[in-house]
């Protein structure tokens, strides 16, 4: 399948990586290319060790053997072209909601009135104007991670790494977390890499789903949900191309689900 | 109602004041006076300016040794909590520190650094420093790791990680620690002129108790107590406007 797609390009290439801990062995030989300007899902149980490949992308872990090239440079730790959106916000308790959206721009040296400008910006794409002096205590999971999002966002890197984002907000939260995002992959000319363990979450937000099965991982599978990606966030959901690929995942990975 | 914390703590020194003048008229001891007794006794020794000089002679040691416990306190909980190797070398000491018996070891620090200062000044240390160093310690090695990878991966470096994000988030303990050292500090100051050398507060104490004058002795007791409120909530203070955030809650309420 791959031959017809000689011209992409990709962002980040991922060859050969294993990782173990002590005896565990959470990725083996694992290779995966991620389409530039593509949102690519990494789906599996949990377990499987997408975290750890997401953060050996992100130069947070460093595999055991084999490597991860972004935009054709070998990863050796944390780096200006790569964003992270943590699972759990990861956000700053003591910090108002401006500081923590400005955070990454603050590390990076960024003069306050500049940065906070800059924040001031994806606080307002995210929908959360108005809470800038807020904490985060005082807002709801949802907004929360919306504070995580325009983190990443405001760093400008070209590659956005989400480790199951929306996995701590309520179903509805959810649902229009995953609609904004595919909007977001149109904006913004950015390489998504989205980590999930949701089949139906997969198949409405990706470009291309890479599975995962467990252990040691490798991708077992990769599937194109091309067909419905122009159909309009509205049809997605009844549209019988995506409850068929929804079906034909579920088949591959229900052996694995004791 | 805004005041109501403010109504509470009227109204429990109310009944605390209100119990020591009862206990003092029944009388439960012919040595315990009652609260108006040891106020207009407090009045006097204001009045005679007694209680300046005793303060002045008193905080010496208290400041000096308070200030020594928190900044070295902090420095080695930090410094303790960061690497693995001086934890082990240096948190023996302080858990030692904490659970030795200080009435014992003063006879010690009066042969060695005899009845000055030096000798008051380590008393107090040796009462605040062991729960500051032990409070920022456990506090730096908490640091909530997702919070530390965060720092990572938007390019953080290791001085960028330690102010801020390692010393904001256990800020809470450390001054929860440094309130306790404080408190410790107290006991510890009164303790030394009550062990060493009657000065200070400590002589207010042994002498009234000497002439059976015991409403100036307890004055004098309610006056220390009464200062360490004050310096708590000064601390408290300092700490809120330093930490708004961490005060009002944590993200994982
Ligand atoms: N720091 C670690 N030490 C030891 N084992 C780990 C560590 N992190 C993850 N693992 C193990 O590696 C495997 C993959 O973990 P993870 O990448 O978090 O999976 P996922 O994100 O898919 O749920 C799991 O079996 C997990 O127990
Ligand atoms: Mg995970």
């Amino acid at each position: 399948m791959r031959d017809d797609e000689h011209d992409v390009e990709y962002a980040v290439s991922v060859r050969d990586v294993s990782k173990n801990y002590g005896d565990v062995e959470a990725l083996k030989d694992l290779s995966l290319d991620f389409p530039r300007g593509q949102l690519t899902s990494i789906l599996g149980p949990s377990g499987c060790g997408k975290t750890t490949l997401l953060k050996i992308i992100a130069g947070l872990l460093s595999p055991t053997s084999g490597e991860v090239e972004v935009n054709g440079k070998t990863v050796t730790g944390p780096g200006p072209d790569r964003a992270f959106v943590f699972q759990d916000f990861a956000l700053l308790p003591w910090a108002s909601v401006i500081r923590n959206v400005a955070f990454g721009l603050e590390l990076r040296g960024v003069a306050k009135s500049e940065r906070e400008s800059i924040a001031q910006k994806y606080i307002k794409n995210v929908g959360l104007s108005g809470f800038e002096n807020s904490f985060p205590h005082e807002l709801s999971g949802g907004m929360r991670q919306r504070v995580g999002l325009a983190r990443a966002l405001s760093v400008d890197a070209q590659v956005l790494l989400m480790d199951e984002p929306f996995s701590a907000v309520d179903e509805q939260t959810r649902r229009k977390f995953q609609e904004d995002l595919l909007s977001l992959v149109q904006q913004e000319s950015k390489t998504f890499i989205f980590v999930t363990h949701s089949i139906e979450e997969a198949v409405f937000v990706s470009d291309q789903i890479a599975i995962l099965l467990p252990r040691p991982s490798r991708v077992s599978e990769i599937i194109k949900p091309t067909g419905i990606r122009n159909k309009g966030t509205d049809n997605i959901r009844r549209d019988p191309e995506y409850l068929d690929i929804v079906d034909r995942i579920w088949a591959s990975l229900r052996s694995y689900v004791e | 109602m805004r005041n109501r914390p403010l109504f509470l703590k009227l109204l429990s020194a109310v009944i605390v004041f209100g119990a020591w003048e009862i206990a003092g008229r029944i009388p439960v001891s012919y040595a315990f006076p009652t609260f108006l007794e040891s106020m207009s006794a407090l009045a006097t020794l204001t009045l005679e300016g007694t209680i300046f000089t005793a303060y002045a002679e008193t905080l010496k040691p208290l400041v000096v040794g308070i200030i020594i416990s928190a900044v070295l306190g902090i420095g080695i909980g930090l410094w303790t909590g960061l690497s693995a190797k001086f934890d082990w070398l240096f948190s023996p000491i302080f858990v030692v520190m904490q659970a030795a018996p200080l009435a014992a070891l003063i006879p010690l620090l009066i042969m060695v650094y005899g009845i000055g200062l030096t000798s008051k000044v380590l008393v107090v240390c040796i009462m605040a420093m062991p729960v500051i160093v032990l409070n920022t310690s456990g506090a730096v090695r908490n640091t909530p790791d997702t919070l530390k990878e965060m720092g990572r991966a938007f390019l953080g470096t290791e001085r960028d990680l330690l102010l801020k994000i390692v010393i904001p988030a256990a800020s809470p303990i450390i001054f929860a620690g440094l309130r306790l050292g404080v408190s410790a500090g107290f006991i510890g100051a009164i303790l030394s002129e009550l062990k060493i050398t009657p000065t200070g507060v400590g002589d207010i104490i042994t002498y009234s108790r000497s002439i059976a004058d015991y409403p100036s002795m307890y004055a004098a007791i309610f006056s220390i107590i009464v200062l360490a409120v004050l310096f708590l909530n000064l601390l408290e203070r300092v700490e809120r406007h330093l930490f708004k955030g961490n005060i009002r809650g944590y993200v994982s309420d």
